[in-house]
């Protein structure tokens, strides 16, 4: 039996696998508004302001799910002041200290970069508008942008640095988070270009493409994660290993295929359809991460849930 | 620094009397289970079931007998923190909650703790679990308060058979060897030590003498740090961003370029 298998569970439930999907969209959100931001066209800003607006609302949302499963919310600074110091709490080679670093940066940007998108589209002749055009918003969008990523990544670096089965049984659940963030944030982007028409069709054409080069890199870590996990994949025998198994199907593969066949247009029920399972099957990942390593647990002599 | 203190845990004279338990709860002041109610695992004559919160040790009864139980044997074990010199509680521990004594003990301080459960989730023995009561990650502190005053740790205390040892970590690995001749030379060989030397976690400050594989006492047979996988999953992660940030950048480029080619034969049109 591998060594992993001898371990306890920590009680991550619904408010974890929320923070997972809500982080990891809100981070890919953030990371293709800043792309569009800096190397697209003047077209492309509703949904730069979009990707911003929902980075805001998510790192909200997300910062409240991360405190509350905290079983002494109130101490939730004590991650980042040391709570009998007072000077800062950093440790470098723990993803959950960097994770709340990063996660708070982040929501700062995401904050600064939502105003301005806020200014330029309601006040378009604002002083804060116009900054938000200038360097000052391009800086935003960059240092924001490389923030994103880290927030869509780290948490499944922090599965990783732990000695539960499935989650320290494997070295690639960064790159299968990042992957799929980037796949659901440029799904519901792309939702949210078809909905407001033609303007951004070329917008919702390149989000297509790069939410099918997304999931082309998450079917790969798909995979490798698999592969991986050598011996220790037995724990994923029964209900989880099936709902993996439909991740990869209906959350990868499937609109992989929807999406390449044609190329889909304003409104189109394929597109949404594509869209809705790419998300889907980010949030089903992220179930699965959780919950089928806590299925796994020890008591009395042996090891439970297998 | 104090000397290195820690446990020796001779499992082959455990007789699964308890008292290790009840002196610990007693001394830590730990709360009951369900409020008092007598637990029924169903599993031999165990009925803590796992190191937990309230529980910060924990007898294993492994019983290994024949289908019709003429043969076997009774394995027991009093299983707590083992203490690592390189604690992978202590490592991960994002508020600096977890930290190593003067007696080159690991300790969770309550106070600091704010329950994220990433210990739990590092600890390769399964050790730590939330307090119900403080709300906080909690484990056994190898008595910390009474090794302050110089007295010995609750369970090593109450042990009537001396299976768990108290004392310097380099006169109980003496200890250890000696024991462990004196049972090969009686003929038992499946005795053998476990964590008694480097080789784990750079050291176990609470190890064991053992009569069987680590594994049918549930231990873990190599158990490693879990920042064995940071560099890795780093660059997992990075990786996955430089891919799709370059498809992404790339896809706008081939766009300007086509709206370029575009512009340009409008004219002729």
């Amino acid at each position: 039996m591998p060594d992993t298998f001898f371990t306890a569970t920590p009680d991550w439930g619904w408010l974890v696998v929320g923070y997972l999907f809500i982080g990891g969209l809100v981070g890919g959100c953030f990371f293709l508004a800043a792309m569009l931001h800096l190397a697209g066209r003047p077209t492309d800003r509703p949904i730069v302001h979009a990707g911003y607006v929902l980075a805001m609302l998510g790192a909200m949302i997300g910062g409240i799910l991360l405190v509350v499963h905290l079983s002494q919310p109130l101490r939730f600074w004590h991650m980042l002041v040391q709570s009998n110091t007072g000077s800062p709490m950093f440790k470098a080679w723990s993803p959950m200290s960097v994770g709340s670093w990063g996660f708070a940066a982040f929501s700062l940007f995401a904050t600064v970069a939502a105003v301005g998108a806020w200014a330029e589209a309601r006040h378009p002749g604002s002083r804060l508008s116009s900054v938000a055009r200038r360097w000052p918003g391009a800086v935003i969008a960059a240092v924001g942008g490389a923030l994103a990523l880290f927030v869509a990544g780290y948490t499944g670096v922090m599965f990783s640095v732990t000695n539960r089965p499935l989650w320290g049984d494997s070295a690639w659940l960064g790159g299968l988070f990042l992957s799929s963030a980037a796949a659901t944030a440029a799904a519901l982007l792309a939702i949210i270009a078809s909905w407001r028409g033609g303007g951004q069709h070329a917008t919702l054409q390149w989000l297509q493409r790069i939410g099918a080069a997304a999931l082309v890199v998450e079917l790969l870590f798909l995979v490798a994660y698999v592969v991986s996990l050598g011996a220790a994949a037995r724990g994923l025998a029964g209900v989880w290993g099936w709902a993996l198994g439909a991740v990869l199907v209906g959350g990868v593969l499937v609109p992989l295929v929807m999406q390449s066949s044609k190329q889909a247009t304003h409104g189109n029920p394929r597109l949404f359809m594509a869209a809705a399972l790419v998300m889907v099957g980010g949030f089903l990942l992220r179930t699965v991460i959780v919950f089928s390593s806590s299925a796994i647990h020890v008591s009395g002599s042996g090891v439970h849930g297998l | 620094m104090a000397q290195a203190m820690g446990f020796f845990t001779d499992t082959s004279v455990c007789i699964g009397c308890k008292a290790c338990e009840t002196a610990c709860k007693a001394w830590n002041q730990l709360p009951a289970k369900d409020g008092g109610k007598p637990p029924m695992t169903g599993d031999s004559y165990d009925n803590t079931a796992r190191l937990s919160g309230e529980d910060w040790r924990h007898v294993k009864f492994i019983e290994q007998f024949d289908e019709d139980r003429t043969n076997g044997r009774w394995l027991m074990m009093s299983d707590v923190c083992k203490h690592c010199v390189t604690a992978p509680c202590l490592e991960v521990c994002p508020t600096g909650a977890i930290i190593r004594t003067e007696f080159d003990t690991v300790v969770i301080q309550s106070d600091a703790c704010n329950g994220c459960q990433l210990c739990i989730a590092a600890c390769p023995f399964g050790v730590i679990d939330v307090n119900p009561v403080s709300k906080t990650a909690e484990k056994c502190t190898l008595c910390y308060d009474r090794l302050q005053a110089g007295m010995k740790p609750a369970c090593a205390q109450a042990c009537p058979t001396d299976s768990i040892q108290f004392g310097p970590i380099t006169q109980l690995r003496q200890t250890a060897a000696a024991r462990l001749t004196q049972l090969h030379e009686q003929g038992e060989k499946r005795a053998s030590l476990y964590g008694a030397d480097d080789s784990i976690l750079g050291g176990l400050n609470s190890f064991y003498l053992l009569l069987d594989k680590p594994q049918a006492y549930g231990l873990p047979a190599h158990p490693t740090m879990p920042t064995r996988n940071l560099l890795w999953g780093s660059l997992s992660s990075a990786a996955a961003a430089v891919i799709i940030g370059v498809a992404g950048l790339l896809g706008l480029r081939a766009r300007r370029l086509n709206e370029q080619a575009g512009q340009e034969k409008a004219p002729d049109a």
